[in-house]
């Protein structure tokens, strides 16, 4: 077996070196009740050019974006990941280290986090980064989880324009706390000020936003916050981290916590997962954030030198008392944020935002135009944006795909009152060419 | 400050400047198309107060700078790759590279969570498998897939157990671990509103099984424990803590981080567990990537399927595969979407390419190195238990009379280009050595050889251990002051007026 090193006559040297006769002697604590008499019921081994096969098999079973066209978004999309990010990710060393926890030995890892840091600071035109958590929702989660412990306070305001599934998680997160979750509804699209200011109050210890909403709408963060900050609430936005490219940052617009999923920065789609979740704070919040920090200190030669630090927060310290229970995080997802910032720069992050925001706006016209459809929100949006329908859904959907497109998310799972509507993501992947196929599959229809 | 100078005043690996020194306007690494439809004027299309005025001071780097920027530091790393890493409780073992050709096939890779199963048969057969094989493994009724990593398996497997007793209209606040319990396990009981209370282990390192009888009550939801244990050794009575908490009402939550030495040999299932969670970035050979992704998969017992996450992914009758919604006593969404993919994937390949008998051969050899290093090394540093131990042992460096530490020790095992063992937990002073099953004969007897003969320097030249390592990019880092003075980010400097 190619994975495995000792052979036969290893094997008797080292039980002759321990003066134990057999493998097995050495299982003696394990029961015999408990033993397995049977082999495990799995299916036998493969060789490596089998298990090639089987895998192939398996990608040849499945329908990609490798053939179809996808205008799919919905919390995760189809952008563009240049080359060098893959190639500069998948260097064995990155892929095969542990966490940074010795420090000397792992001054890589540590500086590429400490510059991810930096560029999620950068972005968020917040303070503090972490080091990243699992995915978007789950940051949103732990986020509310720290604005509980700043606050004291025992109800979270949330925005229906949140992504069902940030909202589902959060939701399963505060089960067993004493932690209300009051829903915003949002029949416009985007979230109404009044409609706001109508739910918070003096225990509202956290207002949770996503902009650009679920719909791909942008949520005026400016009015929103301002309202929160009055009755002493903290404002966690979650965002897009590609309008950050176009859009004020969340810091300069009253937000103390930004998170969201940073799967659009270079993270493959995979199904989902795994992607990364930011999150950023202000300066004053530091001491509540979960997960890894990496600081920038000196040897002591005095040379520039990184380590994980402010571990007191952290469970292997703080135990009951951690700010989270998190450990192994997204590390080698946010390597690829990193190389992947870093690749675009300033320009070109603000091209991709440009060219997504051009995109989305010319198969909105393109779409609005034909009969049977409507864009469904009156308010701006970025790179997504939601259309009615008169035909049936199911059958625009299916007839788009049998022409190789994936035109869209049904929104009937997530919002019942728009089963006649459609979620359109066009990022700058998508060529004039495809939105217009996409825009003539609509119309035969 | 001459070219000469800057070379003699470098370590031996000189300096990497961060990614923000290097930059230079203008320059970009990526070639992106122009746009090919008409503009959307940003004023136009969005509200002028959420306008930015300018677009976030990323790094300029042309591609060659960035690729040798990350390229260095690639280099300035130790890595299962590069260096023996035996990171007790970390179960560093080789991370196959055909796993790594696995998850970058286009049909397995370009997959959008949102598209119509029907496009997705390939990747939900292979879930669905992995789903079946962990659950084998487990010897347990259903598993589920979604969970991020092991401790947020833990707060899943926790959600379940709060579920559990809901449903059975009891509250029960307290959850007990042993004194020798990995951080996450409190910590996650805390984030589920449960506390934990401590169960004190014998001299033998086993649990005291008059102070668990004693602990366990009504209130008690479940114990959590890990077994074989964090200090390594298989605890007997497992079966008999699983009588005790069962007779009272109370679940045996099993942390699966030590899975790497029972793989074929018992399932957990068999010894009275009703719901535990697999560290797949550990047992199943996914690798590590300085700290993640991995994956927590989590397994229960009958009694406890209603309550499993959603959704779930299942075989239809007729043999195409799909996502199940879960049922009305369901803890709910964990997370978004599914899990972590490209993981299981792996996972996947991994138990595929050894099949039982290969997973077996897994947890003998793991057990086997890990007690022929403390065989080798028991007479240089003291063993607070007795063998036979599991996957993994702990030791303890006793040279205080010479000044010297377990920190002075896991540093100079750098110099030797080995990587530390885990330090000072579960057991004060002590190193948690887990050599896993994967390396050669050759490779252990070199890291016993290094230990032994730190071992000797720690008494003729213990200096030399407390400037240790002497070989690397930087030496012993103020980690004090970066607590102190947190500098968590690089801050730009003003940034210079453009002209136009
Ligand atoms: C015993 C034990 N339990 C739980 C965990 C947490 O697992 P993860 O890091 O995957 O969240 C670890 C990993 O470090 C562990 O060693």
């Amino acid at each position: 077996m190619n994975y495995l090193q000792l052979n036969d006559s290893d094997v008797q040297r080292m039980l002759n070196a321990m003066g134990v006769e057999r493998v097995a002697d050495l299982f003696r604590d394990i029961p015999a009740a408990s033993r397995l008499d049977h082999p495990l019921a799995l299916p036998g081994p493969l060789s490596e050019m089998e298990l090639l096969a089987d895998l192939q098999r398996l990608a040849n079973a499945n329908h990609g974006l490798d053939e179809l066209t996808c205008f799919l978004g919905g919390g995760m999309y189809d952008h563009f990941i240049p080359t060098v990010v893959d190639e500069l990710a998948s260097q064995s060393e990155f892929v095969t280290a542990y966490t940074p926890y010795q420090a000397e030995a792992s001054q890589g890892a540590l500086q590429a986090f400490y510059e991810y840091q930096t560029l999620i600071c950068l972005l968020t035109g917040m303070d503090v980064s972490n080091a990243s958590l699992y995915e978007g929702a789950t940051a949103a989660a732990e986020a509310v989880l720290m604005a509980r412990a700043a606050t004291g306070r025992k109800q979270v305001v949330v925005s229906a324009t949140v992504h069902p599934h940030t909202r589902e998680t959060l939701a399963t997160y505060l089960a067993a706390l004493p932690m209300q979750i009051v829903t915003v509804e949002a029949p416009a699209g985007v979230t109404s000020p009044e409609a706001l200011r109508a739910h918070v109050g003096e225990q509202t210890a956290a207002v949770l936003i996503q902009t650009p909403n679920v719909f791909g709408c942008v949520e005026r963060l400016d009015l929103l916050s301002n309202i929160a900050h009055d009755c002493g609430a903290m404002v966690i936005a979650s965002v897009d981290p590609v309008s950050c490219g176009l859009l004020k940052t969340p810091g300069s617009l009253g937000v103390y916590i930004a998170v969201g999923d940073a799967q659009a920065l270079g993270i493959p789609l995979s199904l989902g997962g795994p992607s990364l979740g930011f999150m950023a704070c202000k300066r004053e919040h530091m001491r509540r954030m979960p997960g890894r920090l990496v600081g920038a200190t000196t040897d002591r030669s005095g040379r520039r030198a990184f380590c994980l630090t402010l571990q007191t927060r952290e469970q292997h310290i703080r135990r009951e008392r951690a700010t989270s229970n998190i450990c192994t995080n997204q590390g080698l997802c946010a390597l690829r944020v990193a190389i992947h910032l870093s690749a675009l720069g300033r320009g070109g992050l603000a091209q991709v935002a440009r060219l997504c925001l051009d995109k989305a706006h010319y198969a909105a016209e393109r779409i609005a135009g034909l009969t049977g459809f409507e864009l469904r929100f009156a308010a701006p949006f970025f790179k997504e944006f939601v259309v009615r329908t008169t035909k049936n859904v199911d059958a625009v959907l299916g007839h788009a795909r049998r022409r190789g497109i994936l035109a869209g998310v049904p929104l009937g799972p997530w919002y019942p009152e728009l089963s006649d509507c459609l979620l359109v993501a066009v990022t700058e992947k998508r060529t004039r060419d495809e939105i217009d196929r996409l825009a003539a599959a609509l119309n035969e229809a | 400050m001459n070219a000469t100078d800057k070379i003699a005043g470098a370590g031996l690996v000189p300096p990497e400047k961060l990614i923000f020194e290097l930059s230079h306007p203008g320059l970009t690494a990526v070639s992106l198309a122009d746009g090919d439809v008409p503009a959307a004027p940003p004023a136009r299309v969005l509200p002028a107060e959420l306008l930015a005025q300018s677009s976030p001071p990323l790094p300029e780097v042309g591609e060659l700078d960035l690729v040798r920027h990350f390229t260095r530091l690639a280099h300035r790393l130790f890595s299962v790759d590069s260096n023996f890493y035996p990171l007790g409780s970390c179960t560093m073992k080789y991370n196959p590279k055909v796993n790594e050709r696995a998850v970058a096939m286009p049909g397995l890779c370009h997959l959008h969570p949102l598209q119509p199963e029907a496009d997705l048969q390939g990747i939900l057969e292979l879930l669905y498998h992995t789903r079946v094989f962990l659950e084998e493994i487990a010897g347990l009724a259903e598993a589920t897939l979604q969970p991020c990593a092991g401790a947020h398996g833990e707060m899943t497997g926790v959600m379940i157990i709060n579920a559990y007793h809901r449903h059975r209209g009891e509250d029960r606040p307290k959850i007990l671990t042993p004194d020798s319990a990995h951080g996450t396990n409190p910590a996650t009981c805390a984030m589920c509103g449960r506390h934990t209370s401590t169960v004190a282990s014998g001299p033998d390192g086993r649990v005291d099984m008059a102070d668990l009888r004693a602990k366990v009550d009504s209130s008690t939801a479940a114990m959590m424990i890990t077994n074989p244990s964090t200090v390594g050794l298989f605890d007997p009575q497992i079966a008999e803590m699983a009588r005790i908490l069962h007779d009272q009402g109370a679940l045996l939550y099993l942390d699966g981080a030590n899975m790497n030495a029972i793989l074929g040999i018992t399932r957990p299932g068999d010894f009275g567990v009703d719901v535990m969670h697999f560290n797949v970035h550990k047992t199943f050979s996914t690798p590590h990537g300085c700290g993640g992704p991995g994956a927590g998969p989590v397994a229960v017992a009958e009694h406890l399927r209603p309550f499993l996450p959603g959704p779930q992914v299942v075989k239809h009758d007729d043999g195409s595969f799909g996502w199940a919604s879960p049922g009305p006593l369901s803890i709910g969404r964990v997370r978004s979407f599914y899990g972590q993919i490209s993981v299981l994937i792996r996972t996947y390949a991994y138990i595929r390419a050894l099949g039982a008998d290969g997973l077996r051969q897994v947890s003998e050899k793991a057990v086997l190195s890990a007690n022929y290093l403390a065989a080798l090394l028991k007479d240089h540093y003291r063993l607070p238990f007795t063998p036979p131990f599991a996957h993994e042992f702990i030791m303890v460096p006793e040279f205080r009379e010479h000044g010297v530490t377990e920190l002075d020790v896991a540093k100079r095992l750098i110099d030797y280009a080995i990587h530390p063992p885990t330090m000072s937990w579960p057991v004060a002073h002590c190193l948690m050595i887990e050599p896993t099953e994967c390396e050669s004969l050759a490779t252990l007897d070199e890291f016993a050889d290094a230990m032994i003969a730190i071992a000797e320097e720690a008494k003729t030249t213990p200096d030399r251990l407390h400037h240790a390592p002497l070989t690397m990019p930087v030496q012993r880092l103020d980690e004090v002051t970066a607590a102190r003075k947190p500098d968590l980010r690089w801050n730009p400097p003003d940034e210079p007026s453009t002209q136009s």
